[in-house]
């Protein structure tokens, strides 16, 4: 196996996205959920927002090559979980700033005895002034 | 709703989304990003061991992510979404989503929720969320 602790501390470039309103109807159309302010710019604002909003989950759409994990099978990967926090919601507009690293890897027992490898994957996204506004984590089961 | 009118222990309507269909899955990879054929491509899923296409996780996740925006409406948004997977969804599946209060915070005008999405044979995702609600 190649992928252990060893790559703890790896770390993605910096990755800067437009967040676009297409690509947030897009995105909310795809899950099916017709709330306003993801679709109806006039609705958002009257909600005190700047522009649409993106749902939860957008930061998925936000694809960064995974740091030290370029030699992985990916068909022996499994998504185990995924985690945001939110500052605020991300705004139709905002330029973030996003850099994924690598910030745990740890060894458990599968239910049949066999070893699974948890690698943590973590992502934050900053603004142009510089402030934080998410982070996402990521947990890829490697069997 | 406003932070005030939940209790702890209150189970939330539940969301019953419509069931899943191949053509979602596309749809979901092409809004995503995450082109993995194991959700569109039959060939490439049971050459990986599945019956056949699964459903994106992300997608489910996304349901409760619908179910919790609508409970924040405009006074507030979701601050807090951590989710574990612990089934599979496939085509035809209706996934139920679940939320139910498991702690309020004055200060910080939070509200903790316990989630989870089914089918009807299974659970599928467990985990929790956090709404912050506004200051008035």
């Amino acid at each position: 196996m190649i992928v252990d602790k060893s790559i703890v501390g790896c770390k993605s470039e910096v990755y800067e996205f437009e967040i676009e309103k297409g690509a947030i109807r897009a995105f909310a159309r795809a899950i099916g959920d017709d709330n306003p302010i993801y679709h109806d710019e006039t609705a958002a604002k009257e909600q005190g927002y700047r522009s649409l909003i993106a749902p939860p989950t957008f930061p998925m759409t936000l694809t960064i090559p995974k740091p030290g994990l370029s030699n992985m099978d990916k068909s022996r990967t499994l998504h185990g979980g995924q985690e945001f926090i939110y500052k605020r919601p991300i705004v139709a507009g905002d330029i973030l700033r996003c850099v994924s690293e690598v910030v745990d890897v740890f060894e458990k027992d599968g239910k049949n005895g066999e070893k699974m490898l948890f690698i943590i994957l973590e992502t934050k996204g900053e603004d142009l002034e510089g402030e934080y506004v998410f982070s996402s984590k990521t947990t890829i089961i490697y069997r | 709703m406003q932070w005030s009118e939940f209790e702890i222990d209150q189970e939330l309507k539940p969301l019953v989304k419509p069931p899943i269909e191949k053509v979602h899955l596309v749809q979901y990879a092409g809004a995503s990003g995450d082109f993995n054929l194991i959700h569109t491509d039959e060939e490439t899923a049971k050459n990986a061991g599945l019956p056949g296409v699964i459903a994106h996780g992300m997608l489910s996740v996304g349901y409760i992510g619908q179910l919790l925006t609508n409970l924040a409406g405009n006074k507030g948004f979701v601050s807090n979404l951590n989710v574990r997977f612990t089934g599979m969804v496939f085509p035809g599946d209706v996934v139920t989503c679940r939320a139910k209060v498991v702690a309020k915070d004055e200060v910080n005008r939070t509200v903790v929720f316990k989630i989870s999405s089914e089918t009807p044979e299974k659970q599928v995702i467990t985990g929790d969320a956090t709404i912050t609600f506004y200051h008035e």
